[in-house]
């Protein structure tokens, strides 16, 4: 069978790092390909080579037998290269057909012609089953559309290969399975993809075959169905990894967290969190799951102080802590790994380091009478910096130069290490590698083995699954079910997640 | 190329730039640049009279950009400099006149009053932007224009009785020294110097050394952070306002208490607070970036008058050459642009 894409041993350095090491990867004609590696092993680099963004050092890129030069991003996509970007290139204001026609408007006497190019947008859409609407605005749609729009604006464009960067971060469970169904498509009409990704179960799930690459080197192709997840997972990292997180029984003692009749608005004002109760015991792990959308970010932010709740009562140990600052409930005893690392967890202009003290520069000893000390910031830095592996050049280094994983692991180090009480994760592992996310888990664990309470919420069923000692599962703002995690299925608590009840739920999960 | 040696080296390429681009315009409408730029430089640096009207006058530009810069820090965009230094400058002088009291008191009261009204006329749009997220250009715009016709109406009204010009402040509350002055061929040199110098190190101490500078510099890079931290963002917002307001003020107690001495009716702005915007985007905002582009400016300003005299070129021109500075310094980008391309090659 013949390739469409051939990169043949690339090597790309940036000032003595060497990102991509001798890296090989052929993407045969029709075929799904996937990229796996950890955060930070150069598969982005890869393909951004691919891409035309970098030139490599050594190697050479042939498409369809013939060696070329790819020197920018234009002659990628002249030779039919096209790019699913994670983070979505799109004018929020402008329509679906006009973010498509974007730097490629047809125009009649010097006006675009905007029906023309609906129609043809429409056509696309049709022939490869993304029933996207080419006059909706982008504002107005899902994330799962905008990316369908992502991909249409690079069939527009005549491609014919598809990378897919890391595609399904973004995406609800429902999502990601039309993602795969219009993946199959794009297949059956003659394109090639490549899917950058670490989720193993995807890579099982759609690909043919799947390269992967460890710290800049390329480790070799398999082909998937000859392989498993385990195989996979040592491939990437270089070790075996284990996917069943090990733990103990929990040993619950009294009530750390007790929620009773929560009521939140969101930011439209409206009701996110209706009456939600729940409580969260001493060495037990509570899993929240739920369908992204149904009240679990003004939940977490409701507890931890960042949003105004409306109603009802949260207590710690006993003291009601609703709507009180997020100072006033960090220091009770409360450690939150937001949900959006960027957003909340870190000021990225600020050194790792700095980071460290985010909520404690106030205390001693990092300060003394309103003055910083450094010598004891960065001792501090330093130790949570080995403690919990993050791989940084220094403690000085900016948190914006640090991977997403290595940004988690210092956020996680800095909850964990104020031991509160109750820690609260919210999504810890989104974006990560399993290298990662299996650190991550121990450490949650180790909490809850230390005598704390831990409430987890997370969009990733088997994370639920694995982590949790309880399932609380959210629907429409409220806790509508309390499960054990070993006496229920996937099914049943995808059905639950949908809104079904608890009896017709255990029905569907036993047929 | 470090990141450093690129931040250093912006500025100065800016400058370049600018002084380039001005005689080009210089030798377009006819006059000789290198006469012209000996004047200049004879005019801000040429004898000791000139140095101490240099020092003299980058010393309230010194403080304006202090007020830009540390509200810059924290995110917000001052540019109510010149409303905060007109009643600073009317505090004052204000306080200069109405008081007889011993020096040791009288001149800490006068300066204090400068910085209090300063930061009093800041506090109204910090707390407008903290309670209300009302953007604070807008309010701190017009703050300038009350500014102007309050104190107008004041020294007009209340202070004089119907005069132009308040009297001079008392020997008890000046800046002003005879030795300093006689130091300097009698030129109009004062003890704000001093003051302005001791800003730059309370900007540097406060931002860099200090938790509360902590908690403004996390505000200023993401709120939401620094929220989640348990940071009182709006208090900070504030804050932030009332030191920048802080500075200002002081910059207008230089003038009313130093240079001149006393208060007049004003037609109009008289451009320091707005210098100080350009002053403080010149020094990226850090207190010892402010102190060298404040003296850069101050150096055109006095050498200017020396144009016209010595080189027969209108000091217009002179304006203009500073606005192509500020104007390459703004599109600094471009020039970042330019270094990155330049180190790259480097490497390969």
């Amino acid at each position: 069978m013949e390739y469409v894409i051939e990169m043949l041993n690339i090597r790309k350095e940036f000032n003595g790092f060497v990102a991509n090491d001798n890296i090989t990867l052929q993407l045969k004609k029709g075929e799904i390909h996937a990229l796996l590696g950890e955060n930070g092993a150069g598969k982005s680099t890869l393909m951004n080579v691919l891409f035309g963004l970098y030139q490599p050092e050594a190697g050479e890129i042939r498409v369809k037998g013939k060696p070329v030069k790819i020197s920018d991003p234009n002659i990628a996509n002249d030779l039919g290269i096209g790019m699913v970007h994670q983070h979505f290139m799109l004018v929020d204001t402008f329509t679906v057909t006009e973010n498509i026609i974007l730097g490629r408007e047809i125009t009649t006497a010097g006006s675009i012609d905007i029906k023309k190019a609906e129609k043809q947008v429409r056509e696309i859409s049709e022939r490869y089953g993304l029933s996207v609407d080419p006059q909706a605005k982008i504002s107005d749609i899902s994330v799962g559309m905008q990316q369908r729009v992502e991909i249409l604006k690079t069939l527009y464009r005549g491609a014919e290969i598809l990378i897919f960067d890391e595609p399904t971060a973004v995406l609800t469970p429902q999502e990601i399975k039309e993602l795969i169904q219009i993946m199959k498509t794009l297949i059956k009409e003659g394109k090639s993809i490549i899917l950058i990704t670490h989720k193993l179960k995807e890579i099982m799930e759609v690909s043919d075959r799947c390269t992967v690459i460890r710290k800049g080197k390329g480790i070799g192709t398999v082909t998937v169905s000859e392989t498993n997840p385990n195989e996979l997972a040592s491939l990437m990292v270089g070790r075996e990894v284990v996917f069943k997180t090990e733990k103990k029984e929990a040993t619950p003692k009294e009530d750390v967290l007790e929620i009773t009749d929560l009521t939140v608005k969101d930011t439209r004002g409206v009701s996110a969190v209706n009456g939600l109760n729940l409580s969260v015991k001493a060495g037990e792990i509570v899993g929240i799951a739920g369908i992204d959308g149904n009240g679990q970010s003004e939940f977490i932010e409701a507890i931890t102080g960042l949003r105004k709740a409306e109603s009802g009562s949260v207590k710690l140990n006993g003291k009601e802590l609703i709507n009180q600052t997020p100072r006033k409930i960090t220091e009770s005893g409360v450690g939150h790994i937001p949900q959006d690392r960027h957003k909340h967890g870190l000021v990225l202009n600020f050194p790792i380091g700095e980071n460290m003290v985010l909520q404690t520069y106030n205390k001693r000893p990092f300060s003394k009478n309103g003055i910083l000390n450094f010598k004891e910031i960065y001792k501090k830095a330093k130790s949570l910096i080995s403690e919990y592996d993050v791989r940084t050049p220094s403690e000085y280094t900016l948190a914006r130069a640090l991977s997403g994983g290595n940004q988690q692991k210092a956020i996680i180090g800095r909850e964990v290490d104020r031991n509160p009480d109750l820690l609260i994760a919210a999504q810890p592992t989104r974006g990560l590698d399993v290298g990662a996310i299996e650190f991550i888990h121990k450490r949650l664990i180790e909490q809850r083995d230390n005598g704390k309470a831990v409430l987890l919420v997370s969009f990733e069923l088997d994370e639920i699954m694995n982590v949790s000692d309880r399932i609380a599962v959210i629907y429409e703002g409220k806790i509508v079910a309390i499960v054990n995690p070993k006496e229920t299925t996937e099914q049943e608590l995808g059905l639950l997640m949908a809104g079904s009840n608890r009896k017709e739920a255990g029905e569907h999960s036993n047929v | 190329m470090s990141k450093r040696f690129k931040s250093l080296l912006t500025p100065i390429i800016a400058v370049l730039l600018g002084i380039i681009v001005g005689t080009i315009i210089m030798v377009v409408s006819g006059y000789n640049p290198v006469t012209a730029f000996t004047a200049l430089w004879n005019g801000s640096f040429g004898d000791i009279y000139y140095i101490g009207e240099v020092v003299r006058q980058f010393t309230p530009y010194i403080l304006a950009g202090l007020a830009v810069a540390f509200a810059f820090r924290v995110g917000l965009f001052n540019i109510g400099v010149e409303g905060q230094f007109l009643v600073g400058w009317l505090a004052a002088v204000w306080v200069g006149v109405a008081f007889d009291l011993p020096r040791i008191i009288h001149l800490p009261l006068a300066v204090l009053a400068a910085m209090v009204a300063g930061a009093l006329w800041a506090f109204i749009p910090g707390l407008l932007k903290a309670r209300f997220r009302v953007h604070e250009v807008i309010v701190t715009i017009m703050m300038n224009y009350v500014a102007l016709h309050v104190s107008n109406y004041i020294i007009k009204n209340i202070i004089t009785d119907n005069k132009d010009k308040t009297d001079l402040v008392k020997e008890s509350a000046t800046l002003r020294s005879d030795w300093l002055q006689s130091i300097t061929d009698y030129s109009r040199l004062h003890w704000g110097i001093v003051i302005a110098i001791i800003g730059c190190f309370v900007m540097w101490f406060l931002l860099e050394r200090t938790t509360r500078g902590f908690e403004l510099r996390s505000v200023g890079f993401n709120q939401h952070a620094a929220h989640y931290a348990g940071m009182n963002v709006n208090k900070n917002i504030i804050l932030s306002m009332v030191i920048a307001g802080g500075f200002a003020g002081l910059a207008g107690a230089m003038e009313g208490l130093g240079t001149f001495g006393y208060a007049t009716v004003k037609g109009g702005f008289t451009g320091v607070g707005f210098d100080g915007i350009a002053v403080a985007l010149l020094g990226g905002n850090t207190s010892l970036g402010v102190f060298f582009s404040a003296i850069l400016f101050g150096a055109l300003k006095v050498g200017a008058l020396n144009m016209p005299l010595e080189a027969g070129v209108p000091n217009e021109l002179v304006d203009i050459i500073i606005a192509l500075i500020v104007f390459f310094v703004a599109s600094s980008y471009i020039i970042r642009v330019f270094l990155d391309r330049i180190s790259k090659k480097e490497v390969k």
